[in-house]
């Protein structure tokens, strides 16, 4: 069977790979979402923190042989912690002033990670197996799924919407949105308005470092996994609009999709299809597709 | 009083920094390195007249230094143009893709603004990656320098120095004319208080476009005038770790100021030449630290800093 001259079991592979690709897409723009919501920070260290997830994977197995469901766990928190420090030592001198200074400041801290990483593993990839329990593929009759990319995208998903469901449907979550709104306010109604601005910057790592472990397998782990995708996650940022949640994870995953798409009926064009987007949607509709300010 | 002597001092400082430039082929500054720096520091004032003096954080501007310096060396050994006419069309390409990505950027304001930039430099990053004439991951290598108004052979380090000091001074002079003149005036306006110029009649996008159309044309400048000195452009020309490194070369030497952003652009280009060799990966490292305590504890640069312990005197005194 074939769509448009192409094999139909390429055209479901490439399908499936950019709904992966957007998965993550998904994952990140959401983190840096809601920080840039509550913190006024763009992250540029997002990317290097979902490199350093990846890299607590490889390594948790390479050097203590703990396996994939523990690194899935150990990651996050190895990384939240780090977020921690950043927020409390470098992040909190910034609120006060333009937020230029918070973008400068974190691509600062992601060439460092990246320097560093580079020093100790080179730039070429390591490779990270797919854990036992995920390895072969299921074949739905139409096309041959490999288990550990639907897990992948069903693992990210379930995140994508526990966090949507914290933020909009929970005491916290209130108090969170309250925050980004007048956190002068909620302060002075009795909420630890600086702990929560740290958990949120920790929360919005370990998410990056959840998506650096969920990656591990499907890509090369090398230091530079994480500032290449940052800039596409930008601009999946400035297409989706920051103001909503489920509106950033479905611009996410839909342009994964369309990535995807594009490497089938025209490779070249797959590394630029998203910045084109981009450009499109900022000449007809400036404040991004969920953006509320005009 | 005070003021006086401080205008004379900065004319001092002004000479004195000419005069070491002028006479630095003769007191052993090696002038590869000076010529690269000096091209580095055009392109560190073309975009702190974006940053510094209109508010606008481009986080592209590799990009278009990039273009300029694909387009001038394909020009020049492929198309057996002359050195002159490759570096305009470099620097009037750079600032054609400037016209076309700004008018996309200023429709966002702000740190939108720094996303939009940086996305559209990777994507013309992307278009080199894989443009045929560009040789892909080796570059365009040896551009030879040619003969300047075919006259004038640039063979010589010494003549080729002298030339791109010309071009620096010229462009430096552009910027502080062009700063101090009434478009510039609104420009600063803007940076302080948009809303207030628009409210004031600005058509305040036209201004931002084309502050930004300058800018990114002498980046280009800078682009060009480097594939000349060097003989080479190759992807790192163009890659986006060139633009957060120019951002730095501005905030350390001072965001705003005239002087800051070329000794800026000499700091980061001289401990680079000088870490190469020594430490690896770790330049990245350093480079990195650098902008945290940049931002965290040093963001008037070297030359802000200098006018504010000057001011504070000057009260003290007072």
């Amino acid at each position: 069977m074939e769509i448009l001259g192409i094999p139909l079991q390429a055209f479901l592979g490439q399908l499936m790979l950019g709904l992966v690709n957007g998965s993550f897409y998904a994952m990140l723009s959401l983190g840096l979402a809601v920080i840039f919501g509550l913190l006024g920070i763009v992250n540029f260290a997002h990317g290097a923190l979902y490199m350093i997830g990846a890299y607590v994977a490889w390594m948790s197995l390479e050097y203590f042989g703990l396996n994939y469901w523990f690194a899935l766990v150990l990651a996050p928190l190895v990384v939240g912690a780090l977020g921690v420090v950043i927020e409390r030592t470098l992040l909190k001198r910034l609120y006060k002033i333009d937020p230029i200074y918070g973008l400068l400041l974190t691509f600062g801290l992601a060439l460092i990670a990246e320097g560093v990483f580079r020093d100790q593993f080179g730039v070429s990839g390591q490779q990270y197996p797919v854990p036992e329990l995920l390895q072969g593929a299921t074949n739905l009759g139409f096309m041959v799924l490999p288990n550990y990319r639907a897990f992948v995208v069903f693992a990210s998903l379930l995140v994508c919407l526990a966090t949507w469901w914290v933020i909009e449907r929970t005491r916290l979550g209130s108090y969170l949105r309250a925050g980004t709104e007048n956190p002068a306010l909620v302060q002075a109604f009795g909420v630890n308005v600086p702990m929560m601005v740290m958990l949120t910057y920790a929360a919005g790592a370990g998410l990056a470092a959840l998506a650096g472990v969920l990656a591990a397998p499907v890509i090369q782990v090398t230091p530079l996994m994480g500032s290449n995708l940052i800039i596409v996650v930008f601009a999946v940022v400035v297409i989706g609009g920051m103001g909503s949640i489920l509106g950033s994870i479905l611009t996410g995953l839909v342009l994964g999709i369309v990535e995807g798409l594009t490497k089938v009926f025209y490779p070249e064009a797959s590394s630029v299809v998203v910045f084109v987007i981009m450009a499109i949607v900022l000449m007809i509709r400036p404040a991004g597709l969920f953006g509320k300010e005009a | 009083m005070q003021s006086a002597a401080l205008a004379r001092s900065a004319r001092l400082a002004w000479w004195a920094g000419l005069a070491v430039l002028a006479a630095a082929p003769f007191i052993g500054l090696y002038p590869i390195f000076m010529m690269n720096a000096l091209c580095f520091a055009i392109f560190a004032c073309a975009f702190n007249l974006l940053l510094g003096f209109t508010g606008l954080l481009s986080f592209g501007h590799a990009a278009y230094f990039g273009a300029a310096a694909y387009v001038t060396g394909w020009l020049v050994r492929t198309a057996g143009w002359s050195p002159e006419l490759g570096v305009i069309a470099g620097t009037v390409l750079a600032g054609l893709i400037g016209l076309a990505v700004g008018l996309i950027a200023i429709r966002r304001q702000g740190i939108y603004f720094a996303m939009i930039t940086l996305a559209m430099a990777q994507m013309v990053y992307f278009v080199w990656l894989q443009a045929p004439f560009t040789g892909g991951e080796d570059g365009l290598q040896g551009v030879p320098r040619g003969t300047l108004f075919g006259f004038i052979p640039l063979a010589s380090d010494v003549t080729l120095y002298y030339v791109v000091l010309a071009v620096f001074v010229a462009v430096f002079l552009f910027i502080v004319r062009v700063v101090h003149s009434p478009y510039g005036q609104v420009l600063k306006a803007i940076r302080e208080n948009e809303p207030r110029a628009v409210s004031l009649g600005y058509d305040v996008d036209r201004y931002k476009l084309l502050a930004f159309v300058l800018s990114t044309a002498l980046a280009g400048l800078a682009g060009s005038m480097k594939t000349l000195v060097l003989g080479f452009a190759t992807l790192s020309d163009a890659h986006w770790s060139l633009s957060g490194e120019v951002v730095l070369m501005a905030l350390l030497g001072g965001l705003g100021t005239f002087a800051g952003p070329v000794l800026g652009a000499f700091t980061i280009i001289g401990l680079q030449n000088f870490l190469a060799d020594r430490v690896g990966a770790w330049v990245t490292v350093i480079i990195g630290a650098i902008f945290v305590v940049c931002v965290v504890a040093f963001r008037r640069g070297f030359v802000g800093e200098l006018l504010a312990w000057q001011q504070r005197r000057g009260k003290q005194a007072d």
